[in-house]
């Protein structure tokens, strides 16, 4: 009965996430494993206002013939995740017979553009979400610390990275980073360098994004932290204080170990959230830079004016993999924590 | 986006004169899809003036027009009865067949076009063109002046100028180009290739011809001016870049054509910078003949997934939108194409470029995969990350790998 009654419970957002998610995840999946039919193409004499000309143009009829046939395109099976825009298994292996060195294995992996991706999108994660938790946990015991008058509008103010959109706030920043913007010039004057440019070097570019990463998602981690602050029993604070206990031994000692369960949470959303790093690269102009695999996705949707939705599609299943990978260790620590607490 | 419906009452209230309500439309839908700049904005919005006595048109103008107009023509019925495009964008719509032959409209309603307006493929008139466009050189001549030099014709010259200019300490960055990552920087290698005289493609194929010398030569001057250039030179799209101008920071650039009424106009800049601002012809360069630019032109289609009805009413309407009226209150926006045309000083760069016989760019439908592939992987190169060669074989690869995914190769 017990099942029956969580069976009911659950069905409403079990049937959306099917919908929503699953459904959807399975359609660019299939359409992952296609490419388009062969284009026939045929040479037809075209006017404009420039003069005439002999151009090579699309066969309609005889490409529609074919597309008629399997409305979803040639099976291509698995080759979309091996070629070079992706897996690039052939010039991984190529590059590795001819490095002389792994320092030019190195340099050839990141001209494949999967490679050069997953690079900045790693680098992204792993620095942005650890300083995102401790920024977050420092500011969440600051503002805790104030005078009640004050507290309300400092979470205010604190909270306005995270309301600000992020293409809008990068956009601004963007402008504000220019060599003629009020940072970019504040920069060039402190470090006594009239060239120095934060957008046209890929380090200072990456830095850049890093910081940017840090401060849309530190008050992400606050709330969540000062919301946890809320809670932490006063008796044993109070004891601890009785004890002797400085206010870094009663935030080392009682504090972090009593919020250590948000930690798991802010670490499995911001892991999530940082490898699907996208608007700052577009906001940023850093492309030139900085690529994500989100981008990438984004690139082949929308930078040209044809669309190339198998290879969007592979890259996304990559992304669901990659994601899946790196929370499972996150996942497995929780999974045996909560077992530990239920015996 | 930018989305407005004129409806029959409206219309009333916003037209001046009832005389032109209908524009002898007996009735229907007429809906644009188009870019939004100043030039097509003066022609979709005297096509709404045919709204009234039952005749409806909505404008759709957003600079995201490219993105949606496979998937709403694609629709059946189309979500547009026209979609506004350019030798660019409308390669996708042809290879699609979402856009209808327009030989017996202009027959019945096309008397007002000049013929070299009429866009045929295989003898089937396909677009309507009404103005032209393309990048070639501004340049500033009091500082020329200032700093002793000729004005360049050639690429050659811009390097010479930008070196006197920087000596003297004129500016320490003189030139700009619309080198964005991405399509800006794709556009930019097209055009200097397009100087070299030689073909992109293997004829007849859809193989890609540009990993050689020429290349190689192309790559090499667009990084010598990307040294006179400011070292942000890789987020520079047209915006920022006549922004620069604006500001008086450039003395030379290689800017679009229709950006020239915005800049020489008495908004955003000073009349020291503006009176001074000469467009002129697109440089030849290595020896060349040919203008290293692409020209371009922007014109209009009627979907195919619309009636017959429909698709009358919106031709008449884009006939009235483009009529010679429509050029006379708005002559200086654009170089039109269309009957009583004047040409002045804003146009003067896109018709020496034209007139020196720069190519179209061109229509091939595998043309945007290659151009995707340029602008992607172009930025290492200059960024002195990686060789000319490297980067063309990259180019090479990544073409490779997408027309194999679009089926234009096996």
């Amino acid at each position: 009965m017990r099942h029956r009654a969580f069976f009911w419970f659950i069905l409403p957002s079990l049937t959306a996430m099917i919908l929503l998610i699953a459904l959807p995840i399975v359609s660019v999946f299939v359409q992952s494993l296609y490419v388009e039919h062969e284009q026939i193409l045929k040479v037809t004499k075209n006017c404009t206002p420039f003069g005439c000309k002999e151009e090579t143009t699309v066969d309609f009829e005889a490409t529609q013939a074919l597309t008629k046939e399997a409305p979803l395109g040639k099976f291509n099976g698995f080759d979309t995740y091996a070629n070079r825009s992706h897996l690039a298994f052939y010039e991984v292996k190529t590059a590795w017979r001819t490095a002389d060195g792994l320092q030019s294995f190195f340099s050839n992996l990141m001209n494949l553009p999967f490679y050069k991706a997953l690079a900045f999108t790693l680098s992204y994660t792993f620095i942005v979400t650890p300083f995102v938790i401790v920024l977050g946990l420092a500011i969440a015991l600051g503002v805790n610390a104030l005078p009640k008058v004050i507290k309300g509008p400092t979470i205010f103010v604190s909270l306005l990275p995270m309301i600000v959109t992020p293409l809008i706030g990068s956009l601004i920043l963007f402008w504000m980073i220019d060599a003629k913007g009020i940072i970019g010039a504040t920069l060039q004057i402190i470090f006594d360098d009239p060239d120095l440019s934060l957008k046209a070097s890929p380090a200072l570019t990456w830095i850049t994004l890093f910081v940017y990463g840090i401060w849309h998602s530190a008050p992400f981690s606050f709330i969540v932290f000062y919301a946890g602050l809320q809670t932490v029993p006063e008796e044993t604070l109070e004891a601890a204080m009785i004890d002797g206990a400085s206010r870094w031994q009663r935030v080392r000692y009682v504090v972090v170990p009593y919020i250590a369960p948000l930690v798991t949470f802010i670490l499995l959303m911001q892991l999530m959230d940082n490898f699907r790093v996208f608007e700052p690269i577009v906001g940023f102009s850093a492309q030139a830079n900085a690529t994500s695999l989100s981008w990438i996705i984004y690139n082949d949707l929308r930078g040209q004016d044809i669309q190339l939705f198998g290879s969007a599609a592979a890259t996304s299943m990559l992304t669901i993999l990659g994601v899946a990978v790196l929370l499972t260790p996150v996942l497995i620590r929780t999974w045996q924590q909560f077992n530990r607490k239920v015996v | 986006m930018y989305f407005k419906s004129i409806t029959l009452a409206g219309s009333m209230a916003l037209l001046s004169s009832a005389a032109f309500a209908g524009c002898g439309i007996s009735g229907g839908n007429v809906s644009i899809l188009s870019n939004d700049f100043a030039a097509i904005n003066a022609v979709t919005a005297a096509a709404a003036e045919c709204a009234g006595d039952g005749v409806e048109v909505t404008i759709n103008a957003t600079s995201e027009h490219r993105d949606l107009q496979v998937a709403a023509l694609s629709a059946n019925p189309a979500q547009y009865s026209s979609a506004v495009i350019s030798n660019g964008s409308i390669v996708p719509l042809l290879n699609e067949g979402l856009v209808r032959s327009l030989d017996d409209l202009v027959a019945k309603h096309g008397s007002s076009l000049n013929p070299n307006q009429l866009i045929t493929m295989d003898g089937e008139i396909m677009a309507i063109a009404f103005m032209a466009n393309a990048q070639h050189l501004f340049y500033r001549s009091d500082i020329l002046e200032q700093a002793g030099v000729d004005v360049p014709s050639t690429y050659e010259d811009v390097l010479n100028a930008a070196e006197a200019i920087r000596d003297q300490g004129i500016m320490e960055y003189p030139v700009a180009l619309n080198t964005k990552t991405g399509w800006n920087l794709g556009e930019e290698f097209v055009n200097m290739y397009m100087g070299t005289g030689a073909a992109m493609f293997n004829p007849g194929t859809a193989e890609v011809a540009i990993n050689n010398d020429h290349g190689v030569a192309t790559l090499n001057m667009l990084k010598a001016l990307t040294e006179y250039s400011d070292p942000d030179f890789l987020t520079f799209d047209s915006n920022a870049t006549a922004a620069l101008w604006e500001a008086g920071n450039l003395a030379m650039a290689t800017l679009w054509g229709s950006r020239g009424a915005p800049i020489l106009d008495d908004e955003g800049s000073t009349e020291a910078i503006t009176s001074a601002t000469v467009l002129a012809a697109a440089p030849t360069w290595g020896g060349g003949s040919t203008p290293a630019s692409t020209l371009w032109w922007d014109g209009f289609t009627i979907a195919k997934n619309v009636s017959d009805a429909d698709a009358e009413a919106t031709f008449i309407a884009m006939i009235n939108g483009i009529s010679t009226d429509m050029v006379k209150a708005n002559n200086d926006l654009a170089p039109w194409l269309i009957e009583g045309y004047v040409p002045d000083a804003t146009a003067a760069g896109v018709a020496a470029t034209a007139a020196g016989g720069a190519n179209p760019y061109p229509m091939l439908p595998f043309m945007g995969t290659l151009h995707g592939a340029l602008g992607g992987e172009l930025s290492d190169f200059l960024q002195g990350n990686e060789s000319a060669e490297q980067a063309l074989a990259d180019v090479e690869a990544a073409y490779t790998t997408a027309a194999k995914e679009k089926g234009f190769l096996n």
